[in-house]
């Protein structure tokens, strides 16, 4: 039988895989994938030993540094990263869960100053598996299932 | 270099907390001290506070300073849609400190950030109130002599008592505490508080009773337990008069025992026990003037 790559490959750029399938359109909001002019596929459902499902993001001609990479770790721990040069995997990398988060997510807290004036969020991550994150603000605690995306 | 703010009692280290300590004393003995001659401090009050604005307010005064502000913000121009940016970078111009109270948590934090002159959180909603807890240190190091080894027992709202918590990490500085916390089940000592106890190997010890084991306090923490809390009104109905304080509890407590309360009180400490020596709370408040005097020296580096 013909094996075929579901999603097609990139001659540069990068491939992120063992992406939660409900992550994948967070990881593209959250690296800003809308607004990038290179070549973007993805692929979502796809069959994976290790998830069950999963979902797969190929970006040309881009290459992430660690701390923009990282800010996936809030939905997507277990990401890999592949950096390819003319079709070879030239890099593996995987996703570390950052000590500070700044922006991305909102506050859960309603009564919290940055959800009333234009301020970037700021939190430490005080647990990573599940992410609990503390405001730098109003010091409460925003849990895995509370976190809402800017 | 960013001025000195204090917006969260872990903002201070327990060298400061001991100098605001020796500081409040002094300010005691001679309360009358011209530091802030020729100094304008702004006190914000975005939300009314009667008692901790006259206090900060008797503090400035006793040391000279004048005093611009706003005691709410109706008559500011917040209720003309100001942001809390641009009031803070204003009265940062303005003045040589600014003490803020605000309803919305963080405000403080983010205020400190915006202004160029130290400020200091006089309450950010249900968050921080920092001059309160040192204030309450206070009241422990007069009537016990120490900071160290305080058997305190914590009672009442030990769910949401913003006091109470501040009042735990600060003291976890000192050698050997040991916590006692009486509260009914809903109002418990929330757990992210339980576990760093036990990971700091400090005793505490949880009851819901309110009983004779209170013998055994140096202090008693009382607080109240707020009506607003409660989502259902049978549930407050419950346990608002569980843990009421009366004087023929206070027989076999230790000699040296005092009782505070951030105040104000509604019905938890019976008025039966204002005259007992072991009521302090009265005390405890003229005590928030001396040491928001040397809160506010500290943070301008005039003491």
């Amino acid at each position: 039988m013909e094996k075929h790559l579901k999603v097609s490959a990139i001659k540069d750029g990068t491939v992120i895989d063992h992406i939660p399938t409900k992550a994948l359109f967070k990881v593209i909001k959250i690296l800003q994938l809308e607004d990038c002019s290179q070549m973007v596929t993805f692929g979502n459902n796809l069959d994976s030993k290790a998830m069950g499902t999963k979902a797969i993001i190929k970006i040309a001609n881009r290459y992430f540094a660690d701390e923009v990479v990282n800010k996936i770790a809030l939905v997507a721990p277990h990401a890999k990263l592949n950096t390819i040069r003319e079709y070879e995997v030239i890099e593996k990398r995987v996703v570390e869960t950052p000590k500070e988060i700044i922006g991305i997510v909102n506050c859960f807290n309603p009564v919290c100053i940055t959800n009333a004036e234009n301020i970037t969020t700021r939190f430490e991550v005080i647990s990573e598996r599940p992410i609990a994150l503390k405001c730098f603000y109003c010091e409460k605690i925003t849990n895995e299932n509370e976190m809402v995306f800017r | 270099m960013k001025a000195k703010s204090l917006i969260s009692i872990t903002d201070f280290t327990k060298e400061e907390y001991l100098k605001i300590m020796r500081l409040a004393e002094d300010f005691e003995a001679n309360p009358n001290q011209k530091l802030l001659q020729g100094k304008v401090i702004a006190t914000l009050f975005f939300e009314p506070s009667t008692r901790t604005r006259l206090s900060f307010e008797t503090a400035i005064n006793r040391l000279g300073g004048k005093i611009i502000g706003f005691s709410d913000s109706s008559s500011s121009s917040v209720s003309k849609g100001e942001t809390l940016h641009d009031t803070i970078r204003m009265v940062s111009n303005y003045a040589d400190m600014i003490i803020m109270r605000h309803p919305l948590e963080g405000s403080a934090r983010y205020a400190s950030e915006v202004s160029s002159v130290p400020v200091i959180n006089a309450g950010d909603g249900a968050n921080q109130h920092p001059s309160q807890t040192l204030l309450d240190m206070y009241s422990i190091i007069k009537t016990q002599g120490s900071l160290d080894n305080i058997n305190l027992f914590l009672v009442g709202d030990l769910k949401y008592g913003r006091t109470v918590h501040s009042l735990l990490m600060a003291m976890l500085q000192f050698e050997n505490p040991i916590f006692n916390f009486i509260a009914p089940p809903e109002l418990a000592l929330p757990n992210e508080y339980k576990i760093h106890l036990t990971s700091k190997g400090i005793r505490y010890f949880e009851h819901s009773e309110f009983t004779d084991i209170i013998n055994a306090a140096d202090i008693i923490y009382m607080t109240r337990v707020q009506k607003e809390r409660f989502i259902d009104p049978f549930e407050y109905e419950k346990v608002k008069n569980v843990y009421i304080l009366k004087n023929d509890m206070l027989k076999n407590t230790k000699e040296n025992m005092r009782i505070l309360h951030p105040l104000p009180r509604i019905n938890e400490i019976h008025t039966d026990v204002d005259n007992n020596p072991k009521a302090y709370y009265f005390t405890q408040a003229k005590n928030g003037v001396y040491t928001r005097m040397a809160i506010i020296a500290h943070l301008l580096n005039l003491k």
